[in-house]
């Protein structure tokens, strides 16, 4: 080994004193803590003005606004349960359907796509994160909603005989809580799969060839070694899909009918809380209305804390077991 | 020739086979770049092997190249032969599932699932098609006493394999490759991430399983292939510079670049 000469040290560096140096570490690190605070303050002061809003309409209708069905504008009745109903629903909806999807594409992006399809696929299905909601909605409206209309829904209810069950029976509007799971799906699927994409990819080589060594086939090795060891991340990306679901407002609006009733029937209109808001803050004049509407944010806003803090706990209980 | 009678031939009694492993002008490359040069040796069974060489050498390659686990890694070629115990390992109708269960693996990073120990240790198995948790548990115990854990273990088998220490789950990898009862086993430096007691207690497990199996360590402990193998073959640059009695390799090596290795003089 030839000595490899010292890399020369710039002079300017060397000149500067001790203090000069000290001086731009505290503007860093105060101007950084600034950033770190600002964040959590405005998280703090929204939940303070919101739940400062709702409070008129949470003493006075107390807990009949989840309770009650009833949302009566001018009897001054306001009750959100088919909303808070339709939100859980629609949002359960289109992880029942984007979950396995995502979790596919994510297992064939990492697992058996050839190199140069990987790219190409994951970028079209990241870019499904990037279409804008209201585009979503018009495609909703003039595409997915025709298309349940007059092939999917007479195809479950008739030909597959689910009409018997209550949660395919009626007749076949379109607009529904089944177009709003499915719009909603496709809204979170790139979430699910982005994430899981990046967990699995990340698996050791390690653990993938000691399931491969003993005898596994590549299926077995997936199933009992990568995906075991990516669960706490694929959790996560699932919950962050539901995040979206769950917040999702332009669309789930344009699709999903918006009316007041809780029907066990995936074919019938329903309402979301982000719906309802949207609909109606325009019209609010009352103070009670108003105060409403911010209540219905307010338990919004606490169902996606829960989300996020289930969240954290599943990724911490799955990957408690892993920790070395 | 005798590679396709032997393929035709319904599936051998895996008990009462040898594990011998041949090579014959075996060459692989990885893209372009060639790792393995016309490699002839014949693995004598029921022995201990040892691989020595310098990093990049082949060692590695050719161990891999036994279970085809190089497979999976796009742009790689091979030529020339390798068998177990007649069988041409690459031919088409070659199982790799079954070769990986009759030729057990241990890497140089233990690498434990993240489940219990028996878990980790009833993994071949239960794949294999074993699912009586008597056969099981007789498999977990037999396992782990070969690879000199059950004493220390048997108390906490449901623990996550991941709370033991380092030569521990070494040893469970081990024990984990011993249940599949295979007729060899490759040896990837099990022990160079190891403390010297965890590394003694390794090379004394690879004594006692040459009564059993094939073994083949490959390792960068000169020390420890005079140690534990009965048998030593030195790689450089893709070549098999020279193969023999280890003691014959240490004290009378016949090929000058060997001697310059062993004597420390490049490497």
């Amino acid at each position: 080994m030839t000595a490899v000469p010292a890399p020369a040290v710039s002079t300017d560096r060397r000149r500067l004193t001790v203090h000069e140096t000290a001086i731009g570490d505290r503007i860093y690190e105060i101007v950084t803590t600034a950033c770190a605070l600002v964040v959590p303050a405005l998280v703090i002061a929204i939940a303070i003005a919101i739940f400062a809003g709702a409070w008129p309409a949470f003493s006075k209708l107390g807990l009949s606004i989840v309770t009650s069905s009833d949302w009566d504008v001018r009897a001054g009745r306001f009750g959100a349960a088919p909303a808070i109903f339709g939100t859980l629903v629609s949002s359960a909806l289109a992880l029942i359907i984007a979950t396995p999807l995502a979790i596919g594409v994510a297992i064939f992006l990492s697992e058996f796509s050839p190199t140069w399809l990987r790219q190409p696929i994951g970028f079209l299905v990241d870019l499904l994160a990037a279409v804008p909601s209201v585009v979503y909605g018009l495609w909703g409206i003039f595409v997915l909603v025709p298309l349940l209309r007059e092939q999917v829904m007479p195809f479950l209810r008739d030909r597959l005989h689910l009409g018997a069950t209550p949660f395919f029976s009626g007749p076949a509007y379109g607009p529904s809580m089944l177009a709003a799971g499915v719009i909603l799906a496709i809204m979170a699927l790139p979430y699910i799969s982005a994430v899981s994409r990046e967990v699995l990819m990340a698996v050791p080589r390690s653990q993938r060839e000691a399931a491969l060594a003993l005898g596994a086939t590549r299926w077995e090795m997936i199933r009992d070694a990568v995906i075991p060891y990516a669960k706490s991340g694929i959790i996560g990306g699932i919950m962050l899909g539901l995040g979206r679901a769950l917040g999702e407002t332009m669309a789930v609006t344009m699709v999903i009918g918006n009316r007041a009733e809780i029907s066990a029937s995936l074919f019938a209109p329903g309402y979301t809380m982000a719906s309802l808001i949207a609909n109606q803050f325009s019209e609010a004049t009352s103070d009670l209305h108003q105060s409403a509407l911010l209540a219905v944010g307010a338990i919004l806003f606490v169902i996606t804390l829960i989300v996020n803090a289930v969240a954290r706990w599943l990724v911490w209980q799955v990957s408690r077991d892993r920790a070395v | 020739m005798t590679s396709v009678a032997a393929a035709q031939a319904p599936a051998p009694d895996i008990t009462r086979q040898l594990g011998a492993i041949e090579a014959r002008d075996f060459s692989f490359w990885y893209e372009k770049k060639q790792a393995l040069k016309n490699i002839s040796i014949a693995v004598p069974p029921r022995a201990v092997t040892a691989l020595i060489g310098p990093s990049g050498c082949g060692k590695s390659t050719f161990l891999r190249s036994i279970n085809r686990l190089n497979d999976l890694i796009p742009g790689i070629r091979h030529e020339g032969r390798m068998s177990l115990d007649g069988q041409n390992i690459f031919e088409k109708s070659m199982d790799v599932v079954a070769l990986r269960q009759r030729v057990g693996m241990v890497f140089q990073r233990w690498n434990p699932f993240p489940k219990s120990i028996y878990e980790n240790v009833a993994y071949g198995p239960r794949i294999n098609g074993i699912d009586s948790q008597v056969s099981l548990d007789e498999i977990v115990e037999r396992s782990l006493r070969r690879a000199a854990l059950w004493e220390e273990v048997k108390d906490r088998l449901r623990t996550s394999a991941l709370g033991l220490s380092g030569g521990q789950q070494q040893r469970v990898c081990i024990a984990r490759a011993l249940a599949n009862q295979p007729e060899v086993l490759l040896l990837d430096e099990p022990a160079s991430a190891l403390d010297p007691s965890s590394t003694q207690k390794i090379e004394e497990l690879v004594y006692e399983l040459k009564q059993e199996l094939t073994i083949i360590i490959v390792t960068h402990n000169l020390q420890q292939a005079a140690r534990a193998s009965d048998h030593t073959a030195f790689f450089f640059l893709g070549e098999l510079v020279e193969f023999g009695p280890t003691d014959q390799i240490f004290t009378r090596p016949r090929e000058e670049r060997t001697e310059a290795y062993i004597t420390g003089r490049f490497g």
